[in-house]
């Protein structure tokens, strides 16, 4: 498999998180994570279950709030900033959820339809046809358009789910578990479509995954969160070249050795 | 520096959670908020127009069939329990006041807001709900839209609409079914029943119903909205929310209920 090159650290970031603390109750998640996203860099996360991959980006979009540190998106405090601020922040970063998250009432055409014509009412009817049908193309689902989400596969759903953010042309891009649930060629699709639109739409990504395969191929570069704080950051090779028995079996258990 | 102090994992740790009492306020403070945030956005634009007339066209008109059944049979049961009572002082003369009176200022509005609690609060709970479950309310957050407006604010405006129109229909079919029972038993003319029922009807009797029918729609389309935006986790919360948007939304209708009828006699002395 080819691995992508790593980023250089010297590109301008978009994404900077510095001491972040997030608790739920007394189950404590984040305990000090530091992270950097550069620009039109791939970022791979990588963690076991509930060691807070999805809390992080979860937190950067500001659906949560942290309790203590600091999250700075495109150069702005996303826990400080007021909610129209953090509105149009939003338009500037595309999320696409674990299982989709399509509006199971409305059509492909209506779910990609929504963002656009409340965020961008200067279109006219033919534009966001135009826009609805250039980015179903560019996920290949342009056949599905009327079709409801329910008539959809699971591999459909993650690219209708990506496509409704590209449709707001975000320069980032934040996936939670991409390929999750999904069959081995599904998932190499799905990779070979993150690495698409990260060429194509110039955007800088942030990857949760627990799949390897995934990271090693649209990954830049390689974080792996463990006891609530990234301790190894990287190429691939720089991360699992490890003995590390929290790491190791991470390795052992994608890549059967 | 104590680094106890500075480490936020330790100071929650050391955090007690909040007994009943603390919750209960809790939650008080949430639904203050939340009925807060209603009026706040509600009324300022970006207005969603189409979703609001959606809204009304699922939860006035699919109500329908079910109001007009309850409210016919309500008429032809109440006038039908009420004519020996009337009898046994030779008053059945008066059965279309009565029945216009009862239906108009108490049975309409209530039996109207209690079918919306089952019906309409019930979908919106499990609607909402499951949207949260499935992430799909998280979706519109980070789309850049605002979906309180679009779900919430919508929902609560089509209930606060349609209610007071199906109350004054379930009232109207209601003395249709009275009509049906007095006309199978007395010489009563329609039109002679129709006007008897209506002379006894006064303004403030319009007024009290509208006024609750408004208020009844409000609590059932806030109270269902409440409690699926704000539903925990999993399908078991989905049902969890239906659920208690019916049982919270009618205990509050009784209680508006017997609040506005105290309040509106004031008014009739």
């Amino acid at each position: 498999m080819q691995q992508k090159k790593p980023t250089s650290l010297d590109a301008e970031k978009v994404i900077e998180i510095n001491g972040l603390y997030k608790s739920f109750g007394s189950y404590h998640v984040l305990r000090g994570v530091d992270l950097d996203l550069y620009k039109r860099e791939n970022l791979v996360v990588l963690g076991k279950s509930g060691t807070g991959k999805s809390v992080l980006i979860k937190i950067i979009v500001g659906l949560l709030t942290p309790d203590q540190g600091d999250v700075r998106v495109l150069g702005q405090h996303v826990d400080q900033i007021s909610y129209k601020d953090l509105l149009a922040l939003r338009l500037k970063v595309g999320f696409s959820f674990q299982n989709s998250a399509l509006y199971d009432s409305m059509t492909v055409r209506q779910n990609l339809q929504f963002p656009l014509v409340r965020n961008q009412k200067q279109l006219t009817k033919a534009e966001v046809q135009y826009e609805v049908e250039r980015v179903l193309d560019a996920v290949g689902l342009l056949q599905t358009i009327n079709q409801m989400p329910s008539e959809l596969s699971g591999g459909q759903r993650k690219r209708i789910g990506i496509a409704r953010t590209l449709i707001l042309k975000p320069e980032v891009m934040l996936y939670d578990e991409p390929t999750a649930g999904l069959d081995p060629i599904t998932c190499l699709e799905i990779n070979a479509l993150i690495n698409e639109v990260q060429e194509r739409f110039h955007t800088s990504s942030i990857v949760i995954t627990h799949d390897l395969t995934c990271a090693k191929a649209v990954g830049n570069r390689v974080a792996m969160l463990l006891d609530g704080k990234f301790e190894r950051q990287g190429t691939f090779e720089e991360v699992f070249n490890t003995e590390d028995s929290r790491v190791k079996p991470f390795y052992e258990y994608n890549f059967i050795q | 520096m104590d680094k106890k102090a500075e480490d936020p994992a330790i100071m929650q740790q050391e955090m007690k959670p909040p007994g009943k009492i603390s919750r209960m306020f809790l939650t008080l403070y949430d639904v203050c908020q939340f009925v807060t945030r209603f009026f706040k956005e509600g009324f300022l634009p970006p207005y969603e127009g189409k979703e609001l007339m959606r809204q009304c066209y699922d939860i006035g008109y699919r109500s329908l069939a079910l109001i007009s059944l309850t409210g016919f049979i309500t008429g032809v049961v109440f006038t039908k329990q009420s004519r020996p009572s009337l009898a046994e002082f030779g008053a059945t003369s008066w059965l279309p006041s009565l029945v216009g009176i009862a239906l108009l200022r108490t049975l309409a509005p209530l039996l109207t807001a209690l079918i919306a609690a089952g019906k309409v609060g019930s979908s919106i709970g499990a609607e909402l709900g499951s949207m949260r479950v499935t992430e799909q309310i998280d979706a519109m957050e980070v789309s850049a839209t605002n979906p309180f407006k679009f779900l919430v604010s919508t929902r609560v405006m089509a209930s606060t609409i349609t209610i007071p129109i199906l109350t004054f229909y379930t009232a109207m079919v209601g003395m249709l079914g009275a009509l049906l029972n007095v006309s199978l038993f007395e010489d009563t003319s329609a039109r002679a029943f129709f006007q008897m029922s209506l002379e006894s009807i006064t303004f403030l009797d319009i007024t009290a119903s509208t006024v609750k029918a408004i208020l009844f729609g409000f609590t059932i389309g806030m109270v269902g909205c409440y409690q699926g935006y704000n539903s925990s986790k999993g399908t078991e919360g989905v049902g969890k929310a239906a659920n208690s948007a019916v049982v919270i939304g009618m205990f509050l209708i009784f209680i508006e209920e017997v609040i506005s009828v105290q309040f509106f006699s004031l008014f009739r002395s």
